[in-house]
C-alpha cells in the first residue's frame, strides 16, 4: 500500500510542475491580480490590523481580530490563504491546551475548514465548560455536526443554542438540520415566515437563510421557488462562493449550462466555482475553447493537493473524475474516501453516482442506509436510490 | 444577552459557509523547489507565487491591487534576500553557496510564480544531504514546499511544512563519486571515444618500430630501440598536452574550441602525411610534442565540459590527465607488441604503414573539413 501510494505520489510529481518559465517581454506585463480594485477596504483593514499585529503578537483580542477578518475574508474569496493567515495570527496559541475562549472557536473554525472535524469538536467541547454561554461555540457545533451528518447531535445543539439565544440565527440553523432530518417541509414554512417578517435584516444572514431555504426547496423538487430564492439571496450583493456554486449546481441539474457558464463567468480562481465552470463548458455544444484548458487547471491543483497531502478536495475531484474524466471507479474510491469524513446531501449523491457509474450498486449501500435511517427528502437522491435498486435486482 | 449577539453577528454567517468552504476553496499556498546533481554540480529551481512574496515582503509597489513584470523586477534584490535567507542547503556538514542565475515568471495552474534558478556551490557530490526550508510559515503554516530531487537518475520526493522544516537524503559513498575517480574514468573515456586523439597516436606509433635509411623504412633491429623511439614520443606528446592542458584548465591561456579542434584535425593529416613523405623521420618525437601542444587544449575544452570542480581544481586536472596518459598507455601496448612482431614483414612497411596513413589522412582531412566549414559528415 504504502509502495503503491509513492509510486502515485512520484507519477503526480512528474507531472505536477509542467512549468514553463518565461522571461516577460514587457514591464507593463500584469502577472497576478491580488484583488479585484485598487483599494479594497476589507483587505485595507486586514493589513492594517496585521501590522498592528506584528507590534503586537501576543495581544489575543487582536490577533483574534485579525484571525475573524481573515477567515471571513477566506470565505468571500474561497481562498484558503487567509485561512492559513488566521492561524499564523493565533500561532501563540495554536498549540496551547486551554487558551482563550475566543481563541479557541477561531482555533475551531479554522480546523473545521481544513475537515480536522474532530478537533474541532473537541475544541468547541472545551470552549463550551469554559463558557457555556457563548454562542458562537454551540452554533459552530451545531454546523459540524450537520456536516457529519450527526442530525440527533445537531438537533440537540441547535436545541441548546435556541435557549441561549432565541432568535433568527437559532431559527435558521436548527431548519438547516430539520430539513434533512425528515421535517423539510416545516422547514422550509418556518424559514419563509421568518423571512416574510424580515427578521433577517439584509446582510449576510439573509444570504445565510435564503441559501438554506433554497437549498430545501431544491431538495423537495420546489424548483421554480428554489430558483427564485437563489436569485433573491444574489441580488443583496454579498459575494458569496458557497450561494453561487449551489445555485450553479441547480442551474447544471436543470440542463442549462448556457446559464450556469454565465454566472460562473471568470469565477477560475475558487476550485469549487472552476469545477462547476468547466462542467458547464463541457455540456456546451460547441465546447468553448476554454474548457481543455480548465480541465487541465483543476488537475493540476488536484495533484498539488495530493503532493502537499491536503484531502480537503476529495468531494470535488471524485465529481471531478466522474463528469470531466470519465473515471467511474476512481471516483468510486474518491467518493467513498470522501464519505467516510462527511455526510452532506452533495457527497450522498457523489457516492450513489459513482456507484452507478462503475456498476457497483454495493458500494452505494452506506448512502442508502443513511437516507433511510434520517428521513433524508431529496428528489435527486430519490431517483438515484431507485436506479441503484434496480440495478442490484439486475446484478443478483 | 442581545447585545452579545450583535456582537457575533458578523463571524455567524461566515462560519456557516466555512462547514462547506472547501467546496469551493482553491489551492492553499505552495512552492515548488527542485533539486538536479550531476557530474557538473548541482542546480537548482524554485518556485516562489507572487501572493505569497507579495505578503511577505511586498511586491505590489504602487499599490493598485496587480503586481506587474516591472514591479517585480523593481523588487529582485529583496525576492532574492528573502528566498536565499530562507533556504539552506548542507554538503556532508559544508554549507552550500546559492548562486541565483535566472530570475523568471511563470503561470502554474493557480496563479502566477517567480521562478529562481540557482546553482549550489561548495559542495561535491555530497553523500548527505541536508535542506533547511524556512519560507513562508510564519505567514501561513498551511503553506507547503513540495521538493523535487533528482539524483544519479533518481527522483526523490520531500515535503516541507511549519513542522518539517529540514530534509536529510543520504545517497551512500562508491568510489565512482569521488571526483578524482570521476575524472580518472572520464580521461580514459575521452582518450578512447576521441577518435583524433587514437588516430594522431597510431600515425606517430606505426613507424616507431622502423628507421628511415636511405630512402625507405627498415625494420629497427633491436627491440631496445624500438622502445626508446616509442617511449620518446609517447613522452613527449604527454608532456606538451599535459602543460598545454593546466594551463587552459587554470584559466591562463584560451584558445577558442573550433580552432583547437580543427588545428587538432589538421595534425593527425600531418602525422600521417610525415609517414609517405618523411619531413622529421627521426624527430617523430619533436611532432609529438608540438602537436601534443595542441592537443592539450582538446582536453582542456572536453574537461571543461564535463565541469570543473572549483577548489578541487588540481585533483580534478590531475584525475583527468592520468586517465588520459592510461588510456594513451592502453593504445600503446596494444599496438607495440604486434607491430614489433610484423616490423620485418614487407607486408608491414609496405601494406600497413602506406595504406594505414593513407587512411588515417583521408579521415582526419574530413574531420578538417568538418570542423573549419562547421559540418556533419561522418559518425565519429
Amino acid at each position: 500500500m504504502g509502495k503503491i501510494a509513492l509510486l502515485l505520489f512520484a507519477v503526480f510529481m512528474a507531472i505536477s510542475v509542467r512549468s514553463e518559465p518565461f522571461l516577460p517581454k514587457d514591464e507593463s506585463q500584469v502577472l497576478e491580480t491580488l484583488r479585484s480594485t485598487a483599494f479594497d477596504p476589507a483587505d485595507h483593514e486586514i493589513r492594517s490590523l496585521r501590522a498592528l499585529l506584528s507590534a503586537e503578537p501576543g495581544n489575543v483580542s487582536l490577533a483574534c481580530q485579525v484571525a475573524r477578518r481573515c477567515i471571513e475574508r477566506s470565505r468571500r474569496e474561497a481562498d484558503p490563504r487567509y485561512l492559513g493567515r488566521a492561524q499564523a495570527a493565533l500561532a501563540p496559541w495554536w498549540d496551547m491546551p486551554t487558551p482563550p475562549v475566543d481563541a479557541l472557536v477561531l482555533r475551531a473554525t479554522i480546523k473545521q475548514s481544513q475537515h480536522d472535524f474532530t478537533n474541532a469538536l473537541a475544541d468547541l467541547d472545551l470552549a463550551s465548560r469554559l463558557n457555556p454561554g457563548n454562542v458562537q461555540v454551540w452554533l459552530t457545533r451545531a454546523i459540524i455536526l450537520t456536516v457529519l451528518g450527526d442530525y440527533a447531535g445537531a438537533r440537540k445543539t441547535c436545541l441548546h443554542l435556541a435557549q441561549l439565544a432565541p432568535g433568527t440565527i437559532a431559527l435558521a440553523a436548527t431548519a438547516s438540520v430539520t430539513a434533512l432530518n425528515g421535517e423539510a417541509g416545516r422547514s422550509c414554512a418556518l424559514l419563509q415566515s421568518a423571512l416574510d417578517g424580515n427578521s433577517f435584516g439584509s446582510g449576510d444572514e439573509k444570504t445565510w437563510a435564503l441559501t438554506v431555504l433554497a437549498e430545501a426547496l431544491e431538495r423537495l423538487g420546489h424548483i421554480s421557488e428554489a430558483e427564485a430564492d437563489f436569485k433573491a439571496a444574489l441580488a443583496l450583493g454579498q459575494r458569496d462562493p458557497y450561494l453561487l456554486g449551489a445555485y450553479a449546481d441547480l442551474l447544471l441539474d436543470q440542463g442549462r449550462a448556457e446559464e450556469a457558464a454565465k454566472l460562473l463567468n471568470n469565477e477560475t480562481r475558487a476550485d469549487g466555482l472552476l469545477l462547476r465552470l468547466t462542467l458547464a463548458e463541457s455540456a456546451l455544444h460547441p465546447r468553448p475553447a476554454t474548457c481543455d484548458a480548465h480541465i487541465a487547471a483543476l488537475k493540476a491543483r488536484f495533484e498539488a493537493g495530493h503532493l502537499r497531502g491536503d484531502f480537503v478536495h476529495q468531494r470535488e475531484e471524485a465529481r471531478f473524475d466522474l463528469h470531466l474524466l470519465r473515471k467511474p471507479h476512481e471516483a468510486l474510491r474518491l467518493a467513498q474516501a470522501n464519505w467516510r469524513v462527511q455526510h452532506e446531501p452533495a457527497d450522498l449523491r457523489l457516492l450513489l453516482e459513482s456507484a452507478l457509474a462503475a456498476a457497483d450498486p454495493g458500494a452505494a449501500q452506506p448512502a442508502l442506509d443513511f437516507m433511510r435511517s434520517n428521513r433524508l427528502e431529496d428528489v435527486q437522491l430519490a431517483k438515484l436510490e431507485q436506479q441503484v435498486n434496480d440495478k442490484s435486482k439486475a446484478v443478483p | 444577552m442581545t447585545k452579545r449577539l450583535t456582537h457575533f453577528v458578523p463571524l455567524f454567517a461566515a462560519i456557516l459557509a466555512l462547514a462547506t468552504q472547501a467546496a469551493c476553496a482553491h489551492t492553499q499556498s505552495t512552492a515548488y523547489l527542485t533539486f538536479r546533481f550531476s557530474e557538473t554540480g548541482i542546480i537548482g529551481e524554485w518556485h516562489l507565487a507572487l501572493r505569497d512574496l507579495d505578503d511577505a515582503i511586498g511586491l505590489d509597489v504602487n499599490d493598485d491591487g496587480r503586481i506587474t513584470w516591472g514591479e517585480l523586477l523593481s523588487r529582485k534584490e529583496a525576492v532574492c534576500a528573502y528566498a536565499l535567507s530562507r533556504l539552506h542547503v548542507w554538503g556532508d556538514g559544508h554549507a552550500g553557496l546559492l548562486h541565483i542565475e535566472d530570475y523568471l515568471a511563470d503561470n502554474l495552474s493557480d496563479g502566477a510564480y517567480v521562478v529562481l534558478r540557482f546553482n549550489v556551490e561548495g559542495i561535491h557530490q555530497p553523500s548527505r544531504l541536508e535542506l533547511d526550508y524556512d519560507a513562508f510559515f510564519d505567514m501561513d503554516p498551511k503553506h507547503r514546499g513540495l521538493l523535487r530531487l533528482e539524483h544519479d537518475g533518481q527522483t526523490l520526493l520531500g515535503v516541507f511544512s511549519s513542522t518539517t522544516r529540514s530534509q536529510v537524503f543520504e545517497f551512500g559513498l562508491t568510489p565512482a563519486r569521488n571526483p578524482f575517480f570521476t575524472f580518472l574514468k572520464e580521461g580514459v573515456w575521452h582518450i578512447w571515444s576521441g577518435y583524433d586523439h587514437i588516430l594522431f597516436l597510431l600515425a606517430l606509433l606505426l613507424p616507431g618500430v622502423l628507421l628511415r635509411r636511405d630512402g625507405s623504412w627498415q625494420p629497427v633491429a633491436d627491440m631496445r630501440s624500438a622502445f626508446v623511439k616509442v617511449l620518446k614520443v609517447v613522452t613527449a606528446f604527454t608532456v606538451a598536452h599535459s602543460i598545454t592542458l593546466s594551463l587552459a584548465v587554470m584559466g591562463l591561456v584560451h584558445l577558442p574550441s573550433r580552432l583547437v579542434e580543427s588545428a587538432i584535425a589538421a595534425s593527425v593529416v600531418v602525422a600521417a602525411l610525415n609517414n609517405l613523405w618523411p619531413l622529421f623521420a627521426e624527430g617523430a618525437w619533436m611532432v609529438a610534442f608540438g602537436f601534443g601542444l595542441l592537443h592539450g587544449f582538446g582536453f582542456a575544452n572536453a574537461l571543461r565540459d564535463l565541469g570543473l570542480q572549483h577548489g578541487q581544481l588540481a585533483l580534478t586536472l590531475f584525475g583527468f590527465n592520468l586517465g588520459v596518459e592510461i588510456g594513451q598507455l592502453a593504445i600503446v601496448l596494444v599496438f607495440l607488441p604486434l607491430a614489433l612482431s610484423l616490423r620485418h614483414l614487407l607486408f608491414y612497411q609496405r601494406f600497413i604503414l602506406r595504406f594505414g596513413s593513407a587512411a588515417i589522412i583521408m579521415v582526419a582531412s574530413t574531420w578538417l573539413a568538418e570542423r573549419v566549414l562547421d559540418f556533419k559528415w561522418l559518425p565519429f
